[in-house]
């Protein structure tokens, strides 16, 4: 009798539940939504879901900074696209986030009181047409090398999400390089502005795989429950060794005097990332942080009418043919 | 007038209109009450930048001189657009933007449908394929009018606001100009247009609960390029970069 309730006691069961969970993991299944998971891997993946879809949405004000002024027709009518793909990944991604519990107002308060992070690199502004190519090549590009890993990611709804999401940033990423492209074979002027736009979005760029994964506080779990599948470094090293090719491509420096070709390792080294300015932006003080939030707040609480107007309208169940 | 020149001056104008429309939805961006809205809005400024680039090209085809869509769109003057007084007003709030859309895309719904019948073949398959898209604007923007009308006091209100404050450039959309007049029997006569348009309304405002004016005041001037205030604005931004770096390829 007294050995039954051993077997069975609650630590026991737990840490039973905790191996078959991390077996399931280890052999590579996908965790669905009503499946039992540890509590801090529901947190893990709901931060992660949570954080990605505001900075889908959040990215939404840097590029439409540049929507009205867009060169050409052509130029606007992608531009307009490819802003829709991202709201659009916004809305898969409060999905996915919702199969946890957690539903999208609940998640765009968590936003605006600050506990809900969205990422760094939005938090730069958009001060020329080439911070248009460069978001989409750099930026998307970053993201896409990220996303792509995510789409093996070990939670069902998150990696469906990305497999789709992934195939609309790689067009995005052909648009920005695209629009450099156009630049960089224009007049002195789009030269400068491509190499101005260079200039200004390569490094935080290659901020937005993180800190080094020796002082990267969640990698070890999230790798080990493979909801992250490929560490910050890794990532950020194939991000840098594709991206480097395609500047050089086009005649863009890249403004690193330290970068260099490693014949051993057959990967180029970069110099020192500045960790102090990746953790002011993360901190608050970037030049964007209270403004983005500021429209985000404004542009919400501006549509809380229509939102109750058409809660109020549904309820009254008034139908129109 | 010559027909080729009525109907350069008729596709100008078409484009111009969609133009202007899509770069005001386009404001929106960002700005949306909900996200799906926000999609919604610049999908419709997605659809009318397409008509505009359409109807800019077909006008070029008839005139062809080496301007390309891109040089009428963004290299004239304040006064060389050819829009109606209600596309370029500002947005407002979005009671104001759905009651601009409806009123808008409702005349567009009823023009492209004439004009699919008409025997300018280009036009008529351009029409065509425009009607799909108003179509839904009309559909999307008078669906949030009856949400306004029945929702709240406040959407009510608000709603009741933007008619007061936009009719007064409803009949800009239907003067008659001398390219309509040589385009008689090609184009659709805008006073028949205006008079399925007052039904089409009324019928939608009774459904809303909401009311025309009392004081039928009309502001006109748009299709002879007389503006408002606004299009010297919204021209600002749309041309920034073609007017600061002529010549340049983009």
């Amino acid at each position: 009798m007294s050995s039954t309730i051993e077997q069975n006691s609650p630590t026991t069961v737990m840490q039973e539940r905790l191996d078959q969970f991390q077996a399931r993991i280890d052999a590579d299944e996908k965790i669905e939504p009503k499946d039992w998971m540890p509590e801090e891997y529901r947190k893990t993946v709901l931060r992660q879901m949570s954080q990605h879809a505001h900075s889908e949405v959040i990215g939404m004000q840097p590029e439409g900074n540049w929507i009205l002024r867009a060169p050409c027709l052509r130029a606007k009518k992608i531009l307009l696209a490819k802003i829709q793909d991202e709201g659009g990944h916004g809305l898969y991604l409060y999905s996915a986030a919702e199969t946890l519990g957690t539903g999208r107002e609940a998640l765009i308060e968590s936003l605006h009181n600050g506990k809900a992070k969205y990422s760094s690199i939005f938090n730069y502004p958009t001060l020329n047409w080439a911070d248009i190519g460069a978001i989409g090549w750099l930026v998307d590009g970053a993201a896409i090398v990220n996303q792509v890993s995510l789409q093996r990611t070990s939670y069902g709804p998150y990696a469906r999400a990305m497999v789709r999401i992934c195939k609309e940033e790689s067009f995005h990423q052909r648009q920005g390089y695209e629009i450099m492209t156009t630049m960089m074979r224009g007049n002195s002027a789009q030269k400068e502005m491509a190499q101005d736009a260079m200039n200004r979005w390569w490094w935080p760029a290659l901020m937005m795989f993180g800190p080094h994964d020796k002082d990267s506080a969640h990698t070890q779990q999230s790798m080990q429950w493979r909801i992250k599948r490929e560490s910050n470094d890794v990532l950020r090293q194939r991000f840098i060794d594709k991206t480097i090719d395609q500047a050089h491509l086009i005649g863009l420096t890249i403004p690193d005097e330290q970068l260099k070709y490693n014949e051993d390792t057959k990967h180029w080294d970069i110099g020192p990332i500045n960790w102090d300015e990746f953790w002011q932006v993360v901190g608050g003080h970037g030049l964007c942080n209270e403004q983005r939030m500021k429209h985000h707040i404004r542009a919400h609480q501006d549509g809380q009418w229509v939102r109750e107007a058409a809660n109020a309208f549904a309820q009254k169940q008034i139908s129109f043919n | 007038m010559e027909t080729q020149q009525a109907l350069y001056q008729y596709a100008v104008r078409l484009g111009d209109n969609s133009l202007i429309m899509a770069q005001r939805l386009a404001e929106w961006c960002s700005n949306g009450p909900i996200l799906e809205e926000d999609l919604a809005l610049t999908n419709a400024a997605l659809d009318y930048l397409g008509e505009a680039e359409n109807y800019y090209n077909y006008a070029l085809s008839l005139e062809p001189d080496g301007r390309t869509a891109d040089d009428l769109a963004y290299l004239r003057n304040e006064r060389q657009y050819y829009n109606c007084l209600l596309a370029e007003q500002p947005n407002g709030d979005y009671a104001q933007t759905m009651v601009k859309l409806a009123l808008f895309s409702a005349y567009l719904k009823l023009l492209y449908d004439a004009l699919s019948q008409s025997t300018d073949t280009n036009l008529s398959a351009l029409a065509s394929k425009s009607l799909k898209e108003v179509k839904y604007h009309f559909r999307h923007s008078s669906e949030w009018m009856i949400r306004f009308g029945h929702g709240t006091e406040e959407s009510k209100s608000r709603a009741q606001q933007a008619i007061y404050e936009l009719w007064r450039f409803t009949s800009d959309m239907f003067e008659t100009t001398a390219a309509d007049a040589t385009l008689k029997g090609i184009v659709p006569d805008p006073a028949s247009i205006q008079s399925e348009w007052n039904s089409v309304i009324n019928d939608l405002l009774s459904r809303c609960g909401l009311k025309k004016p009392e004081d039928p005041y009309q502001v006109k001037g748009g299709y002879q390029a007389k503006h408002t205030e606004h299009l010297g604005h919204i021209l600002c931004e749309l041309q920034f970069l073609q007017r600061a770096y002529p010549g340049a390829k983009w």
